[in-house]
C-alpha cells in the first residue's frame, strides 16, 4: 500500500479513496475525488486552475526548486530490506520534514516581505481621501464613549426600578433597545405628571 | 485433364438450330417499324436484327467448339480409343466446318450491316435484312450433316466410361468368353453383364473397389483374338489400347477347360504377341475356371506351354475361380500389391521427385569452435554432494510436507513466505517495515545512499542559517510611529466598514420590491431624522433644538376656563396635536386636489371595472415557481438573469 497523488491537483491519495481512471494504453490517473476528476473528464488543464499545487508551483506561489523534494523518488530498482538502512531513513524522514517546512516558512516569508507597506500605504491614502467620515467616525466614538459611561449608572438604577418591565431574557438585549425603552420611561413620567396635574 | 464428356450441350440439327436463332432474334428484338420514321432509324432498327442473328448464331457454335474436347488435347489413350470409335478424321473436320460457319456467318453479318449503313429506305433495309438471315440461314443449312454427326458423338462421348489413365488401375483382358466380366463382377460392384457366348463385352467396363483404404479401378476389356493389329476390328482395338497406354497390372486371363472355343495353344500363342504391350507393365497370368480343370491335371505337352509364359520377366501365373468366388481375392490382392511396388518403383526412378524434396532439406552440422576444449555438462559440487532422498531414512532432509505436518497439518499450518527472502541478516527477515510515516511514503525515501544525502542537506541547512536566510527581518515603515500606523490602520479599517454600510444601506432602501414609491420631493421628513443625521455629522444641535421645542410649546393645547368648566370631557383627555401625518392629504396640496383625485381615480375605475378586468387593487398570488425562471436551457447565463 501506498499514498498516490492525485494527477490533478497533486494532493495525497490515501488508501480506500479516490478513483482511478486506466487509459487504453495502460497509463493510469489516480484523482483524490470527484471534483479532480470530473475536471480531469472536463479536459480543464490544472496549471490554470488556481486551486491546484500544479498552479501554485508554477505561479511561484510554492516552493518548487529544493534540495528537500529530492529525497522523495519512485525507483526503478528495488531496495533489499536492510534494518540500519530503513532506521536510518526513518531518521532521515522527520529531519527531512522539519528542514522543509522550515524552509516553506522562509519561502512564504520572503514572498510577502513587500506586503505590509503596500497595505500601509493603501490605508494612508483611503484615510485621507475621507476627512467627512473621519468626522463621522470621531462623533461614533465620542458618543460610545458618553453612553459607556451613562450606560453604568443606567444599569445599576434600571436593576431595581422596573423589575415588572424587565423579563430575565431581556437582560440579554443589546444597547439599542435599552436605549428604546430608556426614551419609553421618560414618556411615562411625562404623563404621570400631565395626570398629577 | 478432362476424363469424362458428360456435359457436352445438346447438338440440334440445322433445322432446329435455326428455327431457335431466328425465333430468338424475332422475340427479342423491336419489331415494329414504319417508313415515316427517321432513316437513321429504320437503319438502326434492320442493323440490330442483324447483329442479333448472327450473334445468336455465334454463340451457339461457340457452345459447341467449347463443349466437344480437342482431340489432339486429351490423353492419348483417350485420343486413341475417340479415334477408334468415332474416326479422328471425321470427327476434326466436322469440328472444323462448324467453326468455318462461324468465321462466314459473322462475315456475313458484318457485310450488310455495312450496306444497310447506306439503306435508302425502309424497303431497301428490309430486303438487305432478308437477304442476310437468308445467308445466314443457307450456310447453317449446310451444316446438316456433321451436326447430327456431332450429336451421335456427344451421346456416345457421354456414355464412355470415366477412366482415369493415370491412377491405380487393374486391366483384364484375354481371350474371348474366358471369364474376364465374371471376374470384373466378383471383384467390384460393377454390373457387367455375363453371357456364355464370344464377345458379349464389346466396349470398355470400369468397376472400381477398394484395398488398403486406396482407391483401385478395374476395366474390363473386350476380348482379343489373335491376329494382326491391321486386322482388328474397333472392339478389339478397344482392349489393345487400353492395354497400351495405361499404366496398370494386366491381369491376362487363360481358359484351360477350352470351353471358351480356344485352345490353350492359341491362348498362349497370343499372350506371346501382345506381350511387347506388357513393357514396362507388372502381368499376371489368372487360369480361370479351375473348377472344371486345374493346370496340375494337363498333360505334359500343355504344361510345358503354359511353362514357356513364364519365360516373359515378373510373369506370376494364379488360378481361380469365379463361379465357386475361390481364390478370387487373392488374386485381386495379389494384383494390387504388385501395382503398388511397381508404381512406387517408378516413382523412385524418377529423380526429379527427389531432388526436389532433398534441394528443400538442409541438415545443419555446427563446426566445434576453440580447438578441442571439452565443452562437458556443468554439474554444480554441492549438487554432487546432496545425499539421494530416501522416505525411510531418519535423517533424511525435512520436506516442506513433514514441516507441515509437524506444526498441525493443512489448514492450521501456513507457510512463513518470508523465510525464504534473502536478505544480509536472517534476523531481519520477520521485521515489519512501515510503507507510511507522515503522510509519506517510506519506500520512496529508501535509498542506500540516503546517510550521505541527508549529510549534505544538514551543511547545506548550516550554511543556509550562517547566511541568515531564516533571519526574518521585521518590516516597520520607515519616519514613521508604530503607533501612529496603527492608527491609521483602525482609521482605514472603519472607513471601508462604513463604506459598505453605507453602500448596503442606498441598495436596499433604491430596491423597490414590487412597492409603490413617493416621489422623492413628496416624502415627509421628520425634524427627528435630519437631528439625528445632523448630529451623527458631528453638527451641534442644541441651538435648533431650542427653537423647535419652543415652537411646539406654542403648538401645545393648553387649558382654557372652559375645559375646567366642561371638564372629564373627552377632549379634556387629547394630548395636544396628533403627531401623525394626515395620509389622506399626503401628496395633495389641500382638500379640493384631494376630491379632484379621488374623481379621476374614480373615473379611471369605472372603465376598469366595466370590462371586469383585474385592476392594482384586486388581490394577486404570483406564482410560486415562475415558469419562465425555472424552466429551459441553462447553457448560457443562469435562468434567475433573464
Amino acid at each position: 500500500m501506498r499514498i498516490y497523488s492525485c494527477h490533478f491537483c497533486s494532493s495525497p491519495v490515501y488508501p480506500g479513496h479516490g478513483i482511478m481512471f486506466v487509459r487504453n494504453d495502460a497509463k493510469e490517473f489516480r484523482f483524490c475525488r470527484s471534483k479532480c476528476h470530473k475536471a480531469f473528464k472536463q479536459r480543464r488543464n490544472p496549471r490554470k486552475l488556481k486551486w491546484t499545487k500544479a498552479f501554485r508551483k508554477a505561479a511561484g506561489k510554492e516552493l518548487a526548486v529544493d534540495s528537500t523534494l529530492t529525497f522523495a523518488q519512485r525507483r526503478n530498482v528495488p531496495v533489499r530490506y536492510n534494518r540500519e538502512l530503513v532506521e536510518t531513513t526513518l531518521k532521515a524522514m522527520t529531519r527531512i520534514e522539519e528542514i522543509r517546512q522550515k524552509r516553506e516558512r522562509a519561502f512564504y516569508k520572503n514572498r510577502m516581505k513587500g506586503n505590509t507597506e503596500k497595505d500601509f500605504l493603501r490605508d494612508k491614502k483611503l484615510v485621507e481621501s475621507n476627512p467627512e467620515l473621519l468626522k463621522m467616525r470621531e462623533v461614533e466614538l465620542q458618543r460610545q464613549a458618553e453612553r459607556a459611561a451613562a450606560g453604568v449608572d443606567e444599569d445599576a438604577e434600571m436593576g431595581d426600578s422596573d423589575e415588572e418591565m424587565e423579563d430575565a431574557s431581556e437582560e440579554e438585549s443589546e444597547e439599542e433597545e435599552q436605549q428604546q425603552q430608556k426614551i419609553v420611561l421618560k414618556n411615562k413620567k411625562r404623563s404621570a405628571k400631565k395626570i398629577a396635574f | 485433364m478432362q476424363l469424362s464428356w458428360k456435359d457436352i450441350p445438346t447438338v440440334p440439327t440445322s433445322n432446329d438450330m435455326l428455327d431457335i436463332v431466328l425465333n430468338r432474334t424475332q422475340r427479342k428484338t423491336p419489331t415494329v417499324i414504319r417508313a415515316g420514321f427517321k432513316i437513321t432509324r429504320i437503319r438502326a432498327f434492320y442493323m440490330r436484327k442483324v447483329k442479333f442473328t448472327c450473334e445468336g448464331f455465334i454463340e451457339k457454335f461457340d457452345d459447341i467448339l467449347k463443349g466437344f474436347p480437342n482431340i489432339n488435347d486429351v490423353h492419348p489413350f483417350h485420343r486413341d480409343l475417340m479415334d477408334t470409335l468415332y474416326e479422328k478424321n471425321h470427327y476434326k473436320v466436322s469440328l472444323a466446318s462448324v467453326s468455318r460457319a462461324k468465321t462466314l456467318v459473322e462475315q456475313v453479318a458484318r457485310d450488310y450491316v455495312r450496306l444497310l449503313k447506306f439503306g435508302q429506305s425502309l424497303f431497301q433495309c428490309k430486303q438487305l435484312k432478308r437477304a442476310a438471315l437468308g445467308r445466314m440461314a443457307t450456310i447453317m443449312k449446310k451444316l446438316k450433316d456433321p451436326l447430327v454427326y456431332l450429336e451421335q458423338v456427344r451421346q456416345h462421348l457421354g456414355r464412355l466410361p470415366s477412366i482415369d489413365p493415370n491412377t491405380r488401375t487393374l486391366l483384364i483382358c484375354g481371350y474371348p468368353n474366358v471369364g474376364k466380366s465374371s471376374f470384373l463382377r466378383c471383384i467390384t460392384k460393377a454390373d457387367v453383364e455375363v453371357q456364355p457366348y464370344a464377345f458379349t463385352t464389346k466396349s470398355l467396363y470400369v468397376g472400381h473397389f477398394d484395398y488398403k483404404y486406396l482407391r483401385f479401378q478395374a476395366i474390363d476389356t473386350p476380348g482379343i483374338l489373335d491376329r494382326p493389329t491391321e486386322e482388328m476390328n474397333n472392339i478389339e482395338m478397344q482392349s489393345i489400347y487400353a492395354i497400351a497406354h495405361l499404366r496398370s497390372t494386366v491381369l491376362y486371363f487363360m481358359d484351360l477347360s477350352e470351353q471358351c472355343g480356344f485352345t490353350i495353344e492359341a491362348q498362349v500363342k497370343l499372350f506371346h504377341s501382345i506381350k511387347p504391350l506388357f513393357a514396362n507393365k507388372s502381368v499376371m497370368v489368372v487360369i480361370n475356371k479351375t473348377d472344371i480343370i486345374r493346370p496340375e491335371d494337363l498333360d505334359e505337352e500343355r504344361q510345358e506351354m503354359l511353362k514357356s509364359i513364364m519365360d516373359f520377366p515378373g510373369v506370376e501365373i494364379m488360378t481361380t475361380s469365379c463361379i465357386n468366388e475361390e481364390n478370387v481375392m487373392a488374386v485381386r490382392n495379389k494384383a494390387c500389391e504388385k501395382l503398388l511396388a511397381s508404381r512406387i518403383e517408378n516413382k523412385l526412378k524418377s529423380q526429379t521427385r527427389i531432388t526436389n524434396v532433398l534441394n528443400k532439406i538442409h541438415v545443419a552440422h555446427p563446426q566445434k569452435r576453440d580447438d578441442g576444449v571439452e565443452r562437458t555438462p556443468y554439474i554444480p559440487e554441492a549438487f554432487k554432494n546432496v545425499k539421494k532422498y530416501d522416505p525411510e531414512d531418519p535423517e533424511r532432509r525435512p520436506l516442506a510436507r513433514d514441516i507441515e505436518a509437524e506444526n498441525g497439518g493443512a489448514g492450521v499450518f501456513n507457510i512463513n513466505l518470508k523465510d525464504s527472502y534473502l536478505l544480509e541478516n536472517d534476523e531481519w527477515k520477520n521485521d515489519v517495515m512501515p510503507e507510511i510515516l507522515n503522510g509519506r511514503n517510506v519506500y520512496d525515501f529508501l535509498d542506500p545512499d540516503i546517510a550521505a544525502k541527508l549529510q549534505a542537506l544538514e551543511e547545506e541547512e548550516e550554511r543556509l542559517e550562517a547566511e541568515g536566510f531564516y533571519e526574518s527581518d521585521d518590516d516597520a515603515i520607515e519616519g514613521m510611529d508604530d503607533e501612529d500606523v496603527e492608527d491609521i490602520r483602525e482609521k482605514a479599517a472603519w472607513i471601508r466598514d462604513k463604506q459598505k454600510k453605507m453602500i448596503n444601506a442606498a441598495r436596499s432602501r433604491k430596491a423597490l420590491k414590487n412597492r409603490g414609491t413617493m416621489p422623492r420631493s413628496k416624502m415627509a421628513k421628520s425634524f427627528e431624522d435630519m437631528e439625528k443625521h445632523m448630529s451623527s455629522l458631528g453638527h451641534n444641535m442644541s441651538a435648533l433644538q431650542s427653537k423647535q421645542s419652543a415652537a411646539a410649546a406654542k403648538n401645545r393645547y393648553t387649558e382654557s376656563g372652559a375645559d375646567i368648566v366642561y371638564g372629564n370631557n373627552e377632549s379634556a383627555k387629547t394630548a395636544g396635536k396628533l403627531r401623525q401625518s394626515d395620509r389622506l392629504m399626503d401628496g395633495v396640496a389641500d382638500a379640493s386636489m384631494r376630491s379632484k383625485a379621488d374623481r379621476m381615480a374614480k373615473l379611471h375605475r369605472r372603465e376598469r371595472n366595466r370590462q371586469a378586468r383585474q385592476g392594482e387593487a384586486d388581490r394577486h398570488a404570483t406564482a410560486s415557481l415562475p415558469k419562465h425562471l425555472f424552466s429551459g436551457k441553462r447553457g448560457i447565463g443562469s435562468n434567475d438573469r433573464r
